[in-house]
């Protein structure tokens, strides 16, 4: 490495230095303090010299390994690590990945915590699939995901409240007003595409959010919805004593009752629900709407000259991409008995787009990687409070370093000729 | 069987084309040729229905069709091959291939239809789990040309078919467009800035100048136009 690299290195990373004290000099050395009556500032200058200190280290370090890539090799082996995972791989790690899943609840370590956080894991998952087909395949930037889930939630909610009806009676009727929701989001937008149709997504979903806030008569607004009916084990309820006339599910497979029950029950509703979701994507990639979608996704205008109408094309990606939401929503509502718009905040629909993106755009696998990392780092990090968004932004980053098309950023042919397949 | 009068085409004020007067029989190769901006182009795609004609009217065995959305156009046996060919970069050259099948009943003689592709360019055939992006210029026109064929059309729009590809391979692909015409009885309609290799090719040929056709007869005739030698030809004409 030559001398005059080495200070242009050193002369960034002070200017790094610059940019990271005026940022952090306001923002954590000026920390206020209320006694008695005012505030008052206290600063703290040792920690921010320690952080400026470590952009700049930090900075040097990145600006070296760049300049001599040959010779100082960490990044360059994490990464080569990480592009290992191909998509030929990935079927084995799949089919480990789906044995691994099912036998989850009975491992020794598995406890509630992990069950619930399997769970939530898991309903990422299934939106992270869902949306895969309107922003992976199809390549309509949806920022206003979330709404969906949130019909798919309340529509759950409101009809097993209402009416009474059954788990799986109510799930396909969520899906169905949830693929409703996405044709009327679909026609506005027809004809936009990249940032419009991203800006315009996101107002669907604010749209939604604030209809239920408001709508006082029939979503009881802010106070959201309680008392949803949990799910029952085809017809036997998980209650420790059943009402009259029941049998719950404990006393007809004579068990012991434990609420773990409920929840192994959900973690595999959930489990099934998002396989469900993969099989569908995976097998309508090969049928002509799908691979429409993906053509879409390439090139409008080519698509137009060759017969496919965008029109229907692109309605069918956001109906059935919203449908999955709407299943993904019930089985919310169900878990959790109780919603309230709160839970629908834009927050949502931007960790499920990151989920999708950091996966690999397109990519089933990648989908099931960026959740376990994204989902479940912010749950490692859940003592630490408010820093958990910053252990969310700093995994996006790494990702972003190292693997800038997402995790697993190959797609995988959908034809093979007689004899090609490997 | 492709009659085009008095189309006027717009991209918002700016008029494209002038009053678009020609006509395409079944079984000719049709050449159209100009500069740049001269509304080549836009002409193909208002045949094509992506581009809407403010006025006029393009009829095509016997039925207007100025009107009509893209993709029924397609189903009535128009299909075009776009401008810088426009593969799908990220799908395959059979998954490609398959796309262009889409109009075509749903792709039910595909097995057969593919086979003559891969007859027609059999580079194809070997590149067929290839991603279309990883083609070369020359193999991606190919497979442009390949992708409409899939849609069994009557007339084939072509547009610009030599754009930014070797010369060896453009004979090679002006020879696959005849053979296309002869063989397959599809007509063809071709636009193209490579006025001597369009007008050997072609049975008639028109000049569009600033959206208006102004000169037309058969492609020899053109051949020797003085006015087109100098404008079109000397020079300018590359083999």
């Amino acid at each position: 490495m030559e001398k005059k690299d080495i200070i242009q290195s050193f002369k960034d990373s002070l200017f790094t230095g610059l940019i990271a004290l005026a940022l952090f000099g306001p923002i954590v050395g000026l920390r206020t303090v209320s006694k008695g009556e005012g505030l008052f500032i206290t600063p703290q200058w040792g920690v921010v010299f320690l952080l400026v200190g470590l952009c700049i280290l930090g900075r040097f370090l990145i600006n070296i390994n760049s300049a001599r890539r040959t010779e100082f090799k960490i990044f360059s082996i994490l990464s080569s690590k990480f592009s290992n995972v191909t998509e030929d791989k990935a079927k084995h790690f799949a089919i480990t990945g789906i044995l691994f899943a099912v036998v989850f609840p009975f491992l020794p370590f598995t406890d509630r915590y992990f069950m619930d956080v399997a769970i939530m894991i898991l309903t990422y998952i299934m939106l992270g699939w869902g949306l895969n087909i309107v922003v992976g395949l199809a390549g309509l930037l949806d920022l206003g995901y979330v709404a969906f889930y949130a019909v798919g939630a309340y529509s759950y909610a409101l009809i097993a409240t209402t009416f009474g009806w059954s788990f799986w009676i109510c799930l396909p009727l969520a899906g169905v007003f949830a693929a409703f929701f996405g044709i009327l989001l679909g026609f506005p937008v027809l004809r936009l595409r990249g940032d419009y149709l991203a800006i315009v997504t996101l107002g669907f979903g604010e749209i939604i959010r604030i209809i239920l806030i408001n709508w006082y008569e029939v979503t009881n607004g802010p106070d959201g919805i309680t008392g949803i009916p949990r799910p029952s084990f085809f017809g036997l309820p998980f209650k420790r004593s059943p009402d009259e006339g029941e049998t719950s599910f404990h006393l007809f497979f004579n068990l012991e009752y434990s609420t773990m029950h409920r929840i192994i029950f959900l973690y595999y509703l959930i489990l099934v629900l998002a396989l469900i979701t993969n099989y569908f994507t995976l097998k309508i990639r090969k049928l002509p709407v799908g691979r429409a979608w993906e053509a879409l996704r390439e090139d409008e205008i080519a698509c137009k000259s060759l017969g496919v109408n965008p029109t229907n094309t692109k309605l069918t990606a956001f109906a059935i991409g919203a449908m999955f939401g709407g299943f993904a929503g019930s089985f919310f509502a169900t878990r959790q008995a109780f919603i309230s718009p709160e839970s629908f905040t834009f927050i949502e629909s931007a960790i499920i787009v990151a989920i999708v993106v950091l996966g690999g755009m397109g990519s089933q696998t990648g989908v099931v990687l960026a959740s376990i990392f994204l989902i479940g780092i912010t749950e490692m990090f859940r003592d630490l409070e408010q820093y958990r968004m910053i252990a969310f932004g700093g995994a996006m980053v790494l990702i972003m370093v190292f693997k800038p098309k997402g995790i697993l950023a190959n797609r995988k042919p959908t034809i093979f000729m007689h004899g090609d397949k490997k | 069987m492709l009659k085009i009068s008095n189309v006027e085409t717009f991209y918002g004020k700016i008029q494209a084309l002038r009053g678009v007067d020609l006509d395409v029989n079944d079984g000719e190769i049709v050449s159209l040729i100009g500069s740049n901006g001269a509304g080549k182009s836009t002409l193909l795609m208002t045949i094509s229905g992506v581009n809407k004609a403010k006025s006029g009217n393009i009829v095509f065995n016997g039925e207007n069709i100025e009107n009509k959305q893209p993709h029924k156009i397609v189903d009535m046996g128009i299909c075009q091959v776009p401008e810088g060919r426009r593969i799908f970069s990220r799908l395959t050259v059979e998954e490609n291939l398959r796309l262009g099948a889409h109009a075509n009943e749903k792709g039910k003689y595909f097995e057969n239809d593919i086979k003559e592709v891969y007859n027609l360019f059999p580079v194809l055939s070997d590149r067929k789990t290839q991603r279309g992006g990883t083609l070369s210029g020359g193999e991606q026109q190919m497979l442009a040309i390949g992708r409409a064929l899939m849609s069994k059309p009557k007339v084939l729009l072509l547009d610009e078919p030599s754009l930014g590809i070797a010369p060896k391979l453009v004979n090679q692909i002006f020879v696959s467009i005849k053979n296309i015409n002869k063989e397959k009885n599809v007509t063809i309609f071709l636009v193209e800035q490579n006025a001597k290799k369009a007008l050997e090719l072609a049975d008639r040929a028109y000049v569009l100048v600033n959206g208006k056709v102004t000169i037309k007869g058969s492609g020899q005739e053109l051949l020797k136009n003085k006015d087109i030698q100098a404008a079109y030809l000397e020079g300018g004409a590359k083999n």
